[in-house]
Order: C-alpha cells, then sequence, then structure tokens
C-alpha cells in the first residue's frame, strides 16, 4: 500500500473509531481489506481506498468493522472474572440491598464472549431467585460482531478457550459442530452496535463497566475522551475494569486504581468495608 | 517440572502434543494405549494425563476407571483428549473422573487454556 493510502485508510479509521492504525501494521490493514475487496468488487487494495476517497459511507463502515480487532475468549484473563465475582460483586450486593438492582455494561464485546461469561457468573449466583434485578448491557462497534453475539453460536474451537468443560456441557447446547449458549442466558443480555467515540447515554446509570483490551488501541486523547464518557455513566461508588496489562495512569482522575488487583478502578472514595477486609 | 503422560494410539498425535507440552515446560512421557498407561502409572505417577478415547487393549474410559479405581498414592489430573465431541461422552468421562475435556482438532491455545483450567499453568 502506499503511503498516501495508508494515511488516508489511518486517518478514516480514526475518525471513525478512535483506532488507531500504527504505519508497521500497513501489511496486516491490507490482509484485512482483502475481504472487503472481495466483497464490494473492487480489482484491489488501491482501488478500494480510492472509492473510500468519494465518501462511500456503507464501505467506510466496512473497512472499519474489517479493521477492527475482535480475538475474544470466554473468561478471557481468568482472574479479572474471578475478582469481579470475589471482590466486585460481593461488595455491590451490599451497596444496592435496598434496591436489589444492577446494571453492567460491556463496551466492547466483540462476538459475545465477555458478555456470556458474565451472564454464566451471575446465573450461578442465583440472583434473579433472591429477587435481584439484573442488566446487562453489551456493545460493539462491529454490527457483524453484534449479530453473532445476538446469535450466541460458537465454534467448537472457540468453547475451549477459557471456559471449563463442566460450564459447557451447562450452559450450551451443541448444534453440529457448534455450540449454542442457552436461551437464559442469551436473554439475560441485550447487545447493541455502539461507537465508544459517540455519547454513552443512552446507557443511564452503571453499577459495573468492563472496558478490557479496548484502549490500548486508542491513542492518548481517545482513550482520555472514552474514560470520561465512562465517569459519567458508572456510579460514583461503581467499579471499572479494563485488562489486567492496562494502565490508566496519567490518563484520568475520575478513577483510582485497586492496588490488590490490576485492572480494577474505582471512582475515587474511601474503601468501603468489603474492600478494606480484601487489602489485609 | 511437571511431568504429563500422553495416551494416544496415533503416534503423530502423541509427537505433537509431547512437543507442545514441552514447549510449556512440561516433562512428557507417552503411552500407546490404555494397558501400557496403567503400567507407566504403576511405575511412576504422572502430575496430568492427556488421555484418547478409543484406543486398542484398553480404552481411554476403561484406563480411567481404572486408574481412579486404585487405591493408594496420588490421583493425577486426567484431561481426555478426543474426537468425541458429544454431550453424553464428555457427560461419561467427567462422571468417570476427568478432570477436563479437549476435544479434538485442538492447537496449543487450547492446551494451554485446558491446562491453566487444572492450575497446572498460571
Amino acid at each position: 500500500m502506499i503511503l498516501a493510502d495508508f494515511k488516508f485508510l489511518a486517518e478514516v479509521l480514526r475518525r471513525r473509531s478512535g483506532l488507531v492504525l500504527p504505519q508497521h501494521k500497513s501489511h496486516l490493514a491490507e490482509n484485512r481489506l482483502l475481504p472487503v475487496v472481495r466483497r464490494f468488487g473492487f480489482k484491489d487494495v488501491p482501488a478500494l481506498i480510492a472509492e473510500l476517497r468519494h465518501g462511500h459511507e456503507a464501505l467506510a463502515e466496512a473497512v472499519t468493522e474489517a479493521m477492527t480487532t475482535n480475538d475474544s475468549a470466554f473468561f478471557r484473563d481468568r482472574k479479572t472474572f474471578e475478582e469481579f465475582r470475589d471482590i466486585v460483586l460481593p461488595e455491590l450486593l451490599m451497596l444496592r440491598a435496598a434496591t436489589k438492582r444492577l446494571r453492567l455494561w460491556c463496551a466492547a464485546c466483540a462476538a459475545g464472549q465477555e458478555a456470556y461469561s458474565l451472564a454464566m457468573l451471575l446465573d450461578e449466583a442465583k440472583l434473579a431467585a433472591q429477587g435481584w434485578s439484573i442488566e446487562l448491557i453489551a456493545s460493539d462497534i462491529n454490527s457483524q460482531m453484534v449479530g453473532r453475539a445476538q446469535e450466541g453460536l460458537y465454534s467448537q474451537f472457540e468453547v475451549q478457550r477459557g471456559l471449563p468443560i463442566r460450564k459447557l456441557v451447562a450452559n450450551f447446547t451443541q448444534e453440529g459442530t457448534h455450540w449454542r449458549i442457552r436461551k437464559e442466558l442469551r436473554d439475560m443480555v441485550s447487545f447493541r452496535i455502539f461507537n465508544l467515540l459517540d455519547s454513552p447515554h443512552w446507557l443511564g446509570e452503571l453499577d459495573v463497566v468492563f472496558c478490557r483490551n479496548v484502549l490500548m488501541y486508542f491513542d492518548q486523547k481517545t482513550r482520555r475522551q472514552v474514560l470520561k464518557s465512562i465517569a459519567r455513566v458508572l456510579k460514583p461508588d461503581g467499579s471499572l475494569l479494563v485488562g489486567p496489562m492496562e494502565s490508566l495512569a496519567s490518563l484520568t482522575e475520575d478513577f483510582v486504581p485497586f492496588e490488590h488487583a490490576p485492572g480494577l478502578y474505582f471512582r475515587p472514595r474511601p474503601p468501603l468495608p468489603l474492600l478494606r477486609r480484601a487489602m489485609r | 517440572m511437571k511431568h504429563c503422560l500422553v495416551v494416544d494410539n496415533s503416534r503423530v498425535l502423541r509427537k505433537v502434543t509431547c512437543r507442545i507440552l514441552e514447549d510449556l515446560a512440561f516433562a512428557t512421557e507417552e503411552a500407546e494405549d490404555g494397558a501400557a498407561a496403567l503400567s507407566q502409572c504403576r511405575r511412576r505417577m504422572p502430575d496430568v494425563i492427556l488421555l484418547d478415547w478409543h484406543m486398542p487393549n484398553m480404552s481411554g474410559i476403561e484406563f480411567l476407571r481404572a486408574l481412579r479405581g486404585e487405591a493408594q498414592g496420588r490421583q493425577p489430573v486426567v484431561l481426555f483428549c478426543t474426537t468425541e465431541n458429544d454431550v453424553a461422552h464428555i457427560t461419561e468421562a467427567l462422571g468417570a473422573g476427568a478432570d477436563e475435556y479437549i476435544m479434538k482438532p485442538f492447537d496449543r491455545s487450547i492446551i494451554e487454556s485446558k491446562l491453566s483450567e487444572v492450575g497446572l499453568l498460571s
């Protein structure tokens, strides 16, 4: 890809999704564009970029989707889910005991594995039977991924990465070589196409936000913007979970790390009883 | 170093699996059927066993029942690793004492994920 085309592509991507495309990934970008070249009937990538310069909206959307990273797995970074189950959730159950209402958001859900992992954990906690109302919202910029997530159908390969076999048998039904997550868990999650650069007001107030392994694809300015958006919708005593290798240092004053669990952040506030106990 | 016994009647699959495990810092040993695996276990019990289902002499499930029936000594972690990918087989394996279940074909990421699941990889 010639440099001018690469720069134009990177700018389209940054403007539409906030994703940063470094120049050393030019070859990767070309590979990811090949299915779009075929789908839209172009001769090659330069022909696709030439059309993109004419402001072809459907093409720009397809290009953006093709460039997003959708790799995910059930219970990815298992420790994060253990921290959610053992630290975040018990405290929230105490804090919300009066309303018995919890609202959680997976901000970049890819094909739904993270959201369904949470649904499995929440289902195991049997909160509905105790009168709790749980709202699990999951979004992604990629419409194809959101469609896949809604289907809840995964290949044999996908269900073997991160998912213990007992959870597979308990929560999925086999359909040929694929496995579909059971309806009760599918019904727990509302999926929606959403660009993290847009206003999150539609989300209302949230108790927990999962925004893992997403910020690392953005530049500093976009990271700050996304964190501001999350701070706007997260309740003052809510929690934010990012990837264990992602640090928010120097990006925000809206969140403080919980030093005993990498990737877990709270709004600045005095520690609550359960957390104080966990810190000892 | 953890010690893994790979039980499969396919020599190629044993080699491929052992290569992955050695990359993950496991010491490996091979057995071509359940009977050979059982006598190897009686000599030296491994930490973990990757176990095929269909094999001559003694099948994987027969081996597992015999192994779990042995009263003495510590019991290894057992991961079935088989083309039998239906719920009935999985349930039978878990009922017989399997700790995890790998459906073939597999790759390194699946082996890693399953070993981590049973606490043998961090």
